[in-house]
């Protein structure tokens, strides 16, 4: 069966490896994420050798291996976030979650973002949930932001 | 072409394109080098062989830096020294400091280089990394934790052995070599040939260390511990001991075995023996009927393994025969059980190997009769030098003594299955007689000796020319498979070593070893066939024996059942 990765890598005819970062924006733009398929396939269509594109994707912070979740959490790390704590924001972000930065949980609800910044630095520290920003931001917050989602669910099911 | 340099204050003379450390080494200079490898384009990633060059305000890295016409170079000012010791203290400041549990204590680069610089006290404290180590390969532990990020394990998985299952990945802050996606090695393309333990520095890289497992069995009373050793052990051993390296200690090695408590020792030079009998009654079958051409020798379990990930549309052109450590393991269950009235099960057969990849293809599912394992455990020659000093044995006073009866003859043609090239030579022997039923004039095949890459003859028997060709170093493989799949068909037999120069140079020997040492183990290999007489497989008389009175003959189908394999198509992350 075609896949909708086979489809992005049949438009191109004489590809080469310099192509290589191209074409995973791509593909993440498609996916959401760079799957072991992904991965597997573009090596085989560029003859690079799946650790060298893993070593490639993996320098750069915008590439992903896992599905985002069904909240998808951004967290601006920028300067004015950085300055009012977005670092302590991220980290109990981090220990609520048991996820780091980049990853999804188990249960596939929560992933974790962190981006350069968001343009919202009135707001400062801010984090984004499925493109709906809350603003200023603490651990205590946070912590309530999390339970707030997490009722959510268990109330619509 | 010449230019003049100055090192030190005196004249030195260099070749235009020539680095700042070839001309150093030329010169007996020594500087020290962490990530650099001969015979690789230099990377320059570890810095530790810098050196001071008039009119530079930087410190220069020697080994990638060329040599121009009246260079004046310092190589121990102590600008130079200071600085080497703060790259030493930098790579430990994030090091887990653990030496006293490390697999390379005492034999570490990174180790010699903090003692030689004199690093005493930690200056520099780095957060320390929490990598998981990596257990999932039944042949190679990777601890990343360890590891200083030379890059040596990943270019010579990629440049020697063209398989690139290892790779910098995160880089920045956080660089960890790794494989696709931080799986285990065990589901990476990895063959497990243990080149990357080879090169590595540091105890970040080390075989799957059995020797417990080993002390534990010849503890136990109810089993009988059998032993095989490799054709390269006893060739590769002896510098371990003080001994000068290269020389043939076959017979101590029979006795420090017994010593240490095995029931029979075995060469597994005998079953290289048999895999000739088997292997060029193989290869007749496959050139009478003109099938599955050219034909793949099957004795490297790391090639088996790529052929599997690689190049599956050649498996039906590998020999079927089991390699000479599987075919000793399966005969000393079947036919030594019987002959000793032992029961399979009671027997624990142990193979002593040059090789990390052996661990591998002990457990593979088809290396196996009845459900019983033909070979229960695989340890290497740095094993086994651990088990010799940990049982007290001193190899200057040991008697040389006998392998045991009935597979206690070995002939040279098995033993120089050792080196690349001699499965051929020791093939072509045998494939001479059975195809003429004359024995040749001249045994020595100069054609397919030494430590070229890809070595080619080709034979002329009965007016039939057959094509040879003999490879190590899988990336050169690879490469004669390209034009094989090419079109080339001029060739009937192939000889696959993964490692460059063959088991001599396995991933299972001596870490540290010099090129020179390597050779001294061919030389001695070359010597052994020189000097002794039984030259030939097929004149082995305890082989003739086995095959009178249990195997009938080379492929029978006795030999199939026991001797003989298959092999199936890997699906890996390549």
């Amino acid at each position: 069966m075609k896949t909708k990765i086979d489809e992005i890598l049949e438009k191109y005819e004489n590809i080469e490896r310099d192509s290589l970062i191209p074409l995973l924006q791509e593909i993440q733009e498609s996916q959401g994420y760079i799957s072991e398929e992904a991965i597997v396939k573009t090596g085989k269509k560029l003859q690079i050798p799946t650790s060298k594109i893993y070593g490639v994707a993996t320098f750069y912070n915008q590439f992903r291996f896992e599905p985002i979740g069904k909240y998808h959490i951004q967290v601006c790390r920028g300067t004015a976030c950085h300055v009012l704590g977005s670092a302590t924001v991220l980290q109990e972000l981090e220990s609520i979650l048991k996820i780091k930065a980049g990853q999804t949980t188990r249960d596939g609800l929560f992933s974790i973002e962190v981006v350069a910044c968001i343009g919202a630095c009135g707001l400062a520290p801010v984090i984004s949930i499925n493109g709906e920003f809350f603003a200023n931001v603490t651990s205590e917050k946070i912590r309530e932001i999390i339970n707030n989602y997490r009722s959510k669910e268990i109330n619509h099911e | 072409m010449n230019i003049s340099i100055e090192i030190n204050g005196k004249k030195y003379e260099a070749q235009h394109r020539e680095t700042i450390l070839e001309v150093l080494n030329r010169n007996g200079i020594k500087v020290p080098t962490l990530c650099h490898m001969k015979g690789f384009i230099p990377s320059g990633a570890c810095r530790i062989c810098v050196v001071e060059i008039e009119g530079s305000s930087k410190l220069i890295s020697s080994c990638s830096y060329p040599v121009s016409e009246g260079m004046k170079i310092l190589t121990h000012s102590p600008r130079v020294i200071e600085a080497r010791k703060t790259i030493v203290e930098l790579l430990l400041s994030n090091h887990p400091d653990d030496c006293l549990y490390c697999v390379r204590n005492t034999n570490c680069e990174l180790q010699n280089l903090a003692k030689e610089y004199h690093v005493i006290e930690r200056r520099i404290f780095g957060s320390k990394n929490n990598f998981k180590t990596d257990f999932s390969s039944v042949s190679i532990v990777r601890n990343p934790n360890k590891c200083i990020l030379c890059g040596r394990c990943v270019r010579v998985c990629e440049e020697i052995m063209g398989v690139s299952c290892i790779e910098y990945t995160y880089r920045g802050s956080k660089t960890c070599i790794g494989t696709t996606l931080q799986k285990g090695l065990n589901t990476s393309s990895c063959v497990n040939c243990g080149q990357c333990i080879m090169v590595c520095p540091t105890g970040a890289l080390s075989e799957k260390n059995q020797t417990l497992a080993i002390k534990e069995v010849l503890g136990q009373k109810n089993k009988t511990v059998v032993v095989q050793y490799a054709p390269a052990i006893s060739v590769s051993i002896a510098e371990a001991f003080g001994l000068e390296a290269g020389k043939d200690i076959n017979g101590i090695l029979n006795a420090a075995l017994r010593k240490i408590g095995f029931d029979y020792v075995f060469d597994t030079s005998f079953a290289a023996d048999l895999t000739i009998m088997e292997e060029s009654a193989e290869l007749i079958e496959r050139i009478k009927h003109n099938k599955n051409l050219p034909m793949f020798t099957s004795c490297c379990p790391a090639w088996i393994k790529f052929a599997e990930e690689y190049a599956p549309e050649f498996l039906p052109n590998i020999s079927t025969c089991k390699s000479p450590q599987q075919m000793m393991g399966a005969i000393i269950k079947s036919f030594f059980a019987k002959k000793k009235n032992i029961s399979p099960e009671q027997i624990f057969s142990v193979s002593i190997m040059p090789c990390t990849a052996k661990k591998f293809e002990a457990q593979r599912e088809t290396m196996s009769h009845n459900g019983i394992s033909d070979v229960d455990l695989v340890i290497t020659t740095r094993e086994l030098i651990e088990l010799i000093r940990v049982y007290g044995i001193n190899m200057n006073q040991l008697e040389p003594e006998m392998t045991d009866t009935p597979f206690g003859i070995r002939s040279t043609a098995g033993k120089i299955f050792a080196t690349s090239g001699g499965v051929t030579e020791a093939a072509i022997r045998t494939l001479y007689k059975e195809l003429t039923n004359t024995e040749l004039q001249k045994f020595k095949i100069n054609e397919v000796r030494g430590f070229e890459g890809r070595k080619e003859m080709k034979l002329n028997i009965n007016g039939k020319e057959i094509g040879i060709a003999v490879v190590s170093g899988l990336k050169n493989a690879a490469e004669l498979i390209t034009e094989i799949k090419n079109g080339r068909n001029d060739i009937h037999f192939i000889e696959i070593m993964s490692c460059p120069g063959g088991c001599i140079a396995g991933g299972g020997q001596i870490i540290g070893s010099s090129k020179n040492d390597i050779e001294l183990r061919m030389k001695s290999l070359y010597h052994i066939d020189e000097t002794e007489n039984l030259k030939l497989s097929h004149k082995n008389p305890e082989v003739s024996e086995l095959y009178s009175c249990f195997l009938e003959k080379p492929l029978s189908h006795k030999s199939h059942e026991l001797l003989h394999t298959k092999y199936e198509k890997r699906d890996v992350l390549l």
